[in-house]
Protein backbone atom coordinates (compact mmCIF):
# COMPACT_ATOMS: atom_id res chain seq x y z
CA UNK A 1 0.00 0.00 0.00
CA UNK A 2 1.20 3.40 -0.67
CA UNK A 3 0.27 6.77 0.66
CA UNK A 4 1.43 10.20 -0.41
CA UNK A 5 1.22 13.08 2.04
CA UNK A 6 2.17 16.73 1.96
CA UNK A 7 5.56 16.01 3.46
CA UNK A 8 6.46 12.49 2.40
CA UNK A 9 5.46 9.08 1.07
CA UNK A 10 5.01 5.75 2.85
CA UNK A 11 4.89 2.27 1.33
CA UNK A 12 4.02 -0.88 3.21
CA UNK A 13 3.56 -4.54 2.45
CA UNK A 14 2.81 -7.77 4.24
CA UNK A 15 5.55 -10.33 4.29
CA UNK A 16 3.90 -13.73 3.96
CA UNK A 17 6.53 -16.44 4.43
CA UNK A 18 5.86 -20.00 3.26
CA UNK A 19 7.00 -21.50 6.55
CA UNK A 20 8.13 -20.41 10.01
CA UNK A 21 11.53 -21.93 9.24
CA UNK A 22 12.29 -19.20 6.70
CA UNK A 23 14.74 -16.54 7.86
CA UNK A 24 12.53 -13.48 7.45
CA UNK A 25 15.44 -11.02 7.43
CA UNK A 26 16.61 -12.47 4.11
CA UNK A 27 13.35 -11.57 2.38
CA UNK A 28 13.06 -7.89 1.47
CA UNK A 29 10.04 -6.84 -0.52
CA UNK A 30 10.77 -3.13 -0.20
CA UNK A 31 13.97 -1.97 -1.89
CA UNK A 32 15.51 1.40 -2.67
CA UNK A 33 16.31 2.33 -6.27
CA UNK A 34 18.19 5.54 -5.45
CA UNK A 35 18.74 7.29 -2.13
CA UNK A 36 15.47 9.14 -2.64
CA UNK A 37 13.33 6.57 -4.45
CA UNK A 38 11.96 3.32 -3.05
CA UNK A 39 9.85 0.54 -4.54
CA UNK A 40 7.57 -2.26 -3.39
CA UNK A 41 5.97 -4.95 -5.51
CA UNK A 42 3.11 -7.36 -5.78
CA UNK A 43 3.73 -10.55 -7.74
CA UNK A 44 6.77 -12.65 -8.55
CA UNK A 45 9.82 -11.97 -6.42
CA UNK A 46 12.45 -12.99 -8.99
CA UNK A 47 10.92 -10.74 -11.66
CA UNK A 48 11.02 -7.91 -9.14
CA UNK A 49 14.71 -8.42 -8.48
CA UNK A 50 15.50 -8.17 -12.19
CA UNK A 51 13.53 -4.92 -12.51
CA UNK A 52 15.19 -3.43 -9.45
CA UNK A 53 18.58 -4.20 -10.93
CA UNK A 54 17.71 -2.66 -14.30
CA UNK A 55 16.16 0.44 -12.70
CA UNK A 56 19.14 1.02 -10.45
CA UNK A 57 21.42 0.84 -13.45
CA UNK A 58 19.28 3.30 -15.40
CA UNK A 59 19.29 5.72 -12.46
CA UNK A 60 23.08 5.55 -12.32
CA UNK A 61 23.44 6.03 -16.07
CA UNK A 62 21.35 9.17 -15.80
CA UNK A 63 23.60 10.41 -13.02
CA UNK A 64 26.74 9.73 -15.06
CA UNK A 65 25.39 11.81 -17.92
CA UNK A 66 23.89 14.75 -16.04
CA UNK A 67 25.54 14.57 -12.58
CA UNK A 68 22.04 15.06 -11.23
CA UNK A 69 19.86 12.50 -9.41
CA UNK A 70 17.17 11.13 -11.66
CA UNK A 71 13.70 12.65 -11.21
CA UNK A 72 11.05 10.14 -10.09
CA UNK A 73 8.99 10.55 -13.27
CA UNK A 74 11.96 9.77 -15.49
CA UNK A 75 12.88 6.60 -13.59
CA UNK A 76 9.26 5.45 -13.68
CA UNK A 77 9.13 6.10 -17.43
CA UNK A 78 12.30 4.14 -18.10
CA UNK A 79 11.23 1.22 -15.89
CA UNK A 80 7.83 1.16 -17.57
CA UNK A 81 9.56 1.17 -20.97
CA UNK A 82 11.52 -1.94 -19.97
CA UNK A 83 8.34 -3.66 -18.87
CA UNK A 84 6.60 -2.75 -22.12
CA UNK A 85 9.53 -4.09 -24.14
CA UNK A 86 8.93 -7.51 -22.64
CA UNK A 87 5.33 -7.47 -23.85
CA UNK A 88 6.34 -6.94 -27.45
CA UNK A 89 9.67 -8.71 -27.96
CA UNK A 90 9.96 -12.28 -29.14
CA UNK A 91 10.78 -15.17 -26.86
CA UNK A 92 10.14 -13.34 -23.60
CA UNK A 93 7.16 -13.09 -21.28
CA UNK A 94 5.86 -10.00 -19.49
CA UNK A 95 7.11 -9.29 -15.96
CA UNK A 96 4.84 -10.86 -13.37
CA UNK A 97 4.93 -7.88 -11.01
CA UNK A 98 3.17 -4.61 -10.39
CA UNK A 99 5.40 -2.00 -8.83
CA UNK A 100 4.64 0.86 -6.52
CA UNK A 101 7.44 3.42 -6.82
CA UNK A 102 7.71 6.12 -4.15
CA UNK A 103 10.07 9.04 -4.40
CA UNK A 104 10.78 12.58 -3.31
CA UNK A 105 12.41 15.02 -5.74
CA UNK A 106 12.20 18.67 -6.78
CA UNK A 107 8.54 18.18 -7.67
CA UNK A 108 7.73 17.01 -4.17
CA UNK A 109 6.65 13.58 -2.93
CA UNK A 110 5.35 11.29 -5.66
CA UNK A 111 3.97 7.82 -5.99
CA UNK A 112 3.51 5.75 -9.12
CA UNK A 113 2.11 2.35 -9.92
CA UNK A 114 3.63 0.45 -12.86
CA UNK A 115 1.78 -2.54 -14.34
CA UNK A 116 3.16 -5.51 -16.32
CA UNK A 117 1.82 -3.89 -19.49
CA UNK A 118 4.14 -0.96 -18.93
CA UNK A 119 1.43 1.57 -18.17
CA UNK A 120 1.99 3.78 -15.17
CA UNK A 121 -0.26 5.93 -13.04
CA UNK A 122 0.38 8.53 -10.39
CA UNK A 123 -1.55 7.98 -7.17
CA UNK A 124 -2.21 9.90 -3.97
CA UNK A 125 -2.91 6.60 -2.27
CA UNK A 126 -3.08 3.14 -3.71
CA UNK A 127 -3.10 -0.55 -3.01
CA UNK A 128 -2.43 -3.66 -5.05
CA UNK A 129 -2.32 -7.40 -4.77
CA UNK A 130 -4.48 -9.43 -2.47
CA UNK A 131 -7.60 -7.71 -1.17
CA UNK A 132 -7.03 -4.68 -3.35
CA UNK A 133 -10.67 -3.57 -3.60
CA UNK A 134 -11.26 -3.58 0.15
CA UNK A 135 -7.96 -1.83 0.74
CA UNK A 136 -8.76 0.88 -1.80
CA UNK A 137 -12.19 1.46 -0.29
CA UNK A 138 -10.59 1.74 3.12
CA UNK A 139 -8.02 4.22 1.78
CA UNK A 140 -10.68 6.27 0.02
CA UNK A 141 -12.39 6.81 3.32
CA UNK A 142 -9.26 7.47 5.30
CA UNK A 143 -7.11 9.50 2.93
CA UNK A 144 -6.96 13.30 3.21
CA UNK A 145 -4.71 15.61 1.20
CA UNK A 146 -3.20 17.31 4.22
CA UNK A 147 -2.28 14.20 6.13
CA UNK A 148 0.90 14.18 8.15
CA UNK A 149 3.43 11.45 7.45
CA UNK A 150 3.00 9.72 10.80
CA UNK A 151 -0.78 9.56 10.27
CA UNK A 152 -0.06 8.08 6.87
CA UNK A 153 2.11 5.35 8.37
CA UNK A 154 -0.64 4.57 10.85
CA UNK A 155 -3.23 4.42 8.07
CA UNK A 156 -0.99 2.19 5.97
CA UNK A 157 -0.62 -0.28 8.82
CA UNK A 158 -4.35 -0.25 9.49
CA UNK A 159 -5.02 -0.90 5.82
CA UNK A 160 -2.70 -3.90 5.94
CA UNK A 161 -4.37 -5.14 9.09
CA UNK A 162 -7.77 -5.05 7.33
CA UNK A 163 -6.77 -7.64 4.81
CA UNK A 164 -4.42 -9.71 6.91
CA UNK A 165 -5.35 -13.24 7.89
CA UNK A 166 -3.94 -13.91 11.29
CA UNK A 167 -2.02 -11.75 13.70
CA UNK A 168 -0.10 -8.81 12.23
CA UNK A 169 3.18 -7.95 13.91
CA UNK A 170 6.49 -6.18 13.25
CA UNK A 171 8.00 -9.38 11.82
CA UNK A 172 5.55 -9.91 9.04
CA UNK A 173 5.18 -6.43 7.56
CA UNK A 174 7.66 -4.15 5.82
CA UNK A 175 7.47 -0.37 5.74
CA UNK A 176 9.44 2.18 3.75
CA UNK A 177 9.29 5.95 4.26
CA UNK A 178 10.58 9.05 2.50
CA UNK A 179 10.31 12.32 4.37
CA UNK A 180 11.16 15.86 3.32
CA UNK A 181 14.85 15.02 3.83
CA UNK A 182 14.50 13.00 0.59
CA UNK A 183 16.10 9.89 1.98
CA UNK A 184 14.39 6.57 1.50
CA UNK A 185 14.38 4.77 4.83
CA UNK A 186 13.44 1.20 5.50
CA UNK A 187 11.57 1.22 8.80
CA UNK A 188 12.78 -1.40 11.22
CA UNK A 189 11.14 -0.40 14.44
CA UNK A 190 7.47 0.45 14.60
CA UNK A 191 5.42 1.71 17.48
CA UNK A 192 3.53 -1.40 18.47
CA UNK A 193 0.54 0.44 19.90
CA UNK A 194 -1.10 0.10 16.49
CA UNK A 195 -1.02 -3.68 16.67
CA UNK A 196 -2.26 -4.07 20.19
CA UNK A 197 -5.34 -1.92 19.55
CA UNK A 198 -8.07 -3.93 17.84
CA UNK B 1 32.11 37.00 -17.27
CA UNK B 2 29.84 37.11 -14.25
CA UNK B 3 28.16 40.29 -13.07
CA UNK B 4 25.46 41.11 -10.57
CA UNK B 5 22.57 38.71 -11.33
CA UNK B 6 23.70 38.68 -14.97
CA UNK B 7 26.42 37.33 -17.19
CA UNK B 8 28.08 38.32 -20.45
CA UNK B 9 29.46 36.05 -23.14
CA UNK B 10 31.50 37.36 -26.05
CA UNK B 11 33.51 36.17 -29.02
CA UNK B 12 35.37 37.53 -32.01
CA UNK B 13 33.94 37.16 -35.49
CA UNK B 14 36.81 35.87 -37.58
CA UNK B 15 36.74 32.57 -39.39
CA UNK B 16 40.08 31.75 -40.97
CA UNK B 17 42.25 29.01 -42.39
CA UNK B 18 45.69 29.79 -40.98
CA UNK B 19 46.55 33.13 -42.57
CA UNK B 20 43.56 33.49 -44.86
CA UNK B 21 40.40 35.09 -43.46
CA UNK B 22 37.35 33.30 -44.83
CA UNK B 23 34.52 35.06 -42.98
CA UNK B 24 34.14 38.12 -40.77
CA UNK B 25 30.71 37.33 -39.36
CA UNK B 26 31.17 33.85 -38.00
CA UNK B 27 28.88 32.95 -35.08
CA UNK B 28 30.56 31.17 -32.19
CA UNK B 29 28.12 31.88 -29.38
CA UNK B 30 24.96 29.79 -29.54
CA UNK B 31 21.74 29.78 -27.57
CA UNK B 32 20.55 26.58 -25.93
CA UNK B 33 17.59 28.12 -24.16
CA UNK B 34 16.61 31.59 -22.95
CA UNK B 35 19.01 31.52 -20.03
CA UNK B 36 21.77 29.26 -21.30
CA UNK B 37 24.41 30.02 -23.90
CA UNK B 38 27.43 28.11 -25.13
CA UNK B 39 30.49 29.53 -26.88
CA UNK B 40 32.58 27.08 -28.92
CA UNK B 41 36.11 28.01 -29.97
CA UNK B 42 38.45 25.86 -31.99
CA UNK B 43 37.73 23.93 -35.18
CA UNK B 44 34.71 25.57 -36.81
CA UNK B 45 33.10 22.41 -38.20
CA UNK B 46 33.41 20.65 -34.84
CA UNK B 47 31.89 23.72 -33.17
CA UNK B 48 28.89 23.58 -35.48
CA UNK B 49 28.43 19.80 -35.22
CA UNK B 50 28.77 19.85 -31.46
CA UNK B 51 26.24 22.64 -31.22
CA UNK B 52 23.75 20.72 -33.39
CA UNK B 53 24.16 17.59 -31.27
CA UNK B 54 23.71 19.57 -28.05
CA UNK B 55 20.56 21.25 -29.29
CA UNK B 56 19.25 17.81 -30.27
CA UNK B 57 19.91 16.42 -26.80
CA UNK B 58 18.48 19.44 -25.09
CA UNK B 59 15.27 19.39 -27.15
CA UNK B 60 14.71 15.74 -26.22
CA UNK B 61 15.40 16.57 -22.58
CA UNK B 62 12.84 19.39 -22.73
CA UNK B 63 10.23 17.03 -24.17
CA UNK B 64 10.89 14.30 -21.63
CA UNK B 65 11.33 16.31 -18.48
CA UNK B 66 9.05 19.21 -19.44
CA UNK B 67 11.59 21.78 -18.32
CA UNK B 68 14.79 23.52 -19.45
CA UNK B 69 18.15 22.10 -18.47
CA UNK B 70 19.96 23.75 -15.60
CA UNK B 71 23.37 25.18 -16.57
CA UNK B 72 25.23 22.80 -14.23
CA UNK B 73 23.43 19.82 -15.72
CA UNK B 74 24.17 21.05 -19.25
CA UNK B 75 27.84 21.46 -18.40
CA UNK B 76 27.95 17.86 -17.15
CA UNK B 77 26.25 16.74 -20.36
CA UNK B 78 28.80 18.56 -22.55
CA UNK B 79 31.61 17.10 -20.47
CA UNK B 80 30.34 13.52 -20.91
CA UNK B 81 29.76 14.04 -24.64
CA UNK B 82 33.31 15.30 -25.12
CA UNK B 83 34.85 12.49 -23.09
CA UNK B 84 32.92 9.89 -25.11
CA UNK B 85 35.24 10.91 -27.94
CA UNK B 86 38.33 10.70 -25.78
CA UNK B 87 40.42 8.99 -28.46
CA UNK B 88 39.16 10.97 -31.43
CA UNK B 89 38.04 14.25 -29.87
CA UNK B 90 36.07 17.25 -31.00
CA UNK B 91 38.64 20.03 -31.41
CA UNK B 92 36.63 22.61 -29.44
CA UNK B 93 36.92 24.36 -26.15
CA UNK B 94 33.41 25.20 -24.95
CA UNK B 95 32.44 28.03 -22.67
CA UNK B 96 29.11 27.58 -20.96
CA UNK B 97 27.27 30.47 -19.36
CA UNK B 98 23.80 30.48 -17.91
CA UNK B 99 21.45 31.67 -15.20
CA UNK B 100 20.64 28.81 -12.86
CA UNK B 101 18.13 28.43 -10.09
CA UNK B 102 17.07 31.78 -8.64
CA UNK B 103 18.85 33.38 -11.61
CA UNK B 104 22.26 32.75 -10.08
CA UNK B 105 24.91 33.18 -12.86
CA UNK B 106 26.90 30.06 -13.73
CA UNK B 107 29.96 29.90 -15.96
CA UNK B 108 32.42 27.18 -16.79
CA UNK B 109 34.86 26.14 -19.46
CA UNK B 110 36.37 22.82 -20.41
CA UNK B 111 39.12 21.43 -22.58
CA UNK B 112 38.45 19.41 -25.70
CA UNK B 113 38.02 16.16 -23.78
CA UNK B 114 35.65 17.49 -21.14
CA UNK B 115 37.71 18.54 -18.13
CA UNK B 116 35.36 21.02 -16.46
CA UNK B 117 36.69 24.18 -14.90
CA UNK B 118 34.22 26.18 -12.84
CA UNK B 119 34.87 29.81 -12.02
CA UNK B 120 33.14 32.53 -10.12
CA UNK B 121 34.43 35.46 -12.14
CA UNK B 122 35.36 34.77 -15.75
CA UNK B 123 36.33 32.00 -18.16
CA UNK B 124 38.16 32.26 -21.48
CA UNK B 125 39.07 30.02 -24.38
CA UNK B 126 40.45 30.18 -27.89
CA UNK B 127 43.68 31.13 -29.64
CA UNK B 128 43.98 34.38 -27.65
CA UNK B 129 43.24 32.72 -24.32
CA UNK B 130 46.49 33.73 -22.65
CA UNK B 131 46.00 37.41 -23.48
CA UNK B 132 42.39 37.09 -22.42
CA UNK B 133 43.35 35.69 -19.03
CA UNK B 134 45.61 38.67 -18.46
CA UNK B 135 43.11 41.25 -19.66
CA UNK B 136 40.19 39.81 -17.69
CA UNK B 137 42.25 39.41 -14.54
CA UNK B 138 43.20 43.06 -14.55
CA UNK B 139 39.87 44.50 -15.71
CA UNK B 140 37.42 42.33 -13.78
CA UNK B 141 35.54 43.52 -10.71
CA UNK B 142 32.89 41.50 -8.88
CA UNK B 143 29.20 42.50 -8.89
CA UNK B 144 29.20 44.69 -11.96
CA UNK B 145 25.90 45.95 -13.34
CA UNK B 146 25.03 44.95 -16.93
CA UNK B 147 26.23 48.20 -18.55
CA UNK B 148 29.56 48.18 -16.74
CA UNK B 149 29.94 44.46 -17.43
CA UNK B 150 29.43 45.13 -21.12
CA UNK B 151 32.17 47.77 -21.13
CA UNK B 152 34.58 45.54 -19.25
CA UNK B 153 34.08 42.43 -21.35
CA UNK B 154 34.26 44.42 -24.59
CA UNK B 155 37.52 46.08 -23.61
CA UNK B 156 39.03 42.80 -22.45
CA UNK B 157 38.01 41.05 -25.68
CA UNK B 158 39.17 43.76 -28.06
CA UNK B 159 42.51 44.35 -26.38
CA UNK B 160 43.29 40.60 -26.30
CA UNK B 161 42.32 39.82 -29.89
CA UNK B 162 44.45 42.73 -31.08
CA UNK B 163 47.45 40.83 -29.75
CA UNK B 164 46.53 37.68 -31.68
CA UNK B 165 46.84 37.49 -35.44
CA UNK B 166 44.28 34.69 -35.72
CA UNK B 167 41.50 36.53 -33.87
CA UNK B 168 39.71 39.75 -34.53
CA UNK B 169 37.51 41.32 -37.21
CA UNK B 170 35.11 42.71 -34.63
CA UNK B 171 33.37 41.33 -31.60
CA UNK B 172 29.97 39.97 -30.61
CA UNK B 173 28.77 40.46 -27.04
CA UNK B 174 25.67 39.09 -25.35
CA UNK B 175 24.55 40.39 -21.97
CA UNK B 176 21.97 38.17 -20.27
CA UNK B 177 19.92 39.31 -17.29
CA UNK B 178 16.87 37.55 -15.80
CA UNK B 179 14.56 39.81 -17.77
CA UNK B 180 16.27 40.49 -21.08
CA UNK B 181 19.07 39.63 -23.47
CA UNK B 182 21.12 42.34 -25.20
CA UNK B 183 23.18 41.58 -28.29
CA UNK B 184 25.84 44.01 -29.45
CA UNK B 185 28.32 43.95 -32.29
CA UNK B 186 31.65 45.61 -31.61
CA UNK B 187 33.75 47.32 -34.22
CA UNK B 188 37.44 46.78 -33.51
CA UNK B 189 40.56 46.73 -35.61
CA UNK B 190 39.43 44.99 -38.77
CA UNK B 191 42.58 43.01 -39.38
Amino acid sequence: WKLKTANGVVIATEKKLPSILVDETSVQKIQSLTPNIGVVYSGMGPDFRVLVRKSRKQAQQYYRLYKETIPVTQLVRETAAVMQEFTQSGGVRPFGVSLLIAGYDDNGPQLYQVDPSGSYFSWKASAMGKNVSNAKTFLEKRYTEDMELDDAIHTAILTLKEGYEGQISANNIEIGVIRADREFKYVYKVNYAVFTAT
Amino acid sequence: MVGKNCFAIASDRRLGVQLQTVATDFQRVFKIHGKLYIGLSGLASDAQTLYQRLVFKHKLYQLREERDMKPETFASLVSSMLYEKRFGPYFCQPIIAGLGQDDEPFICTMDCIGAKELAKDFVVSGTASESLYGACESMYKPNMEPEELFETISQALLSSVDRDCLSGWGGYVLIVTPTEVQERILKGRMD
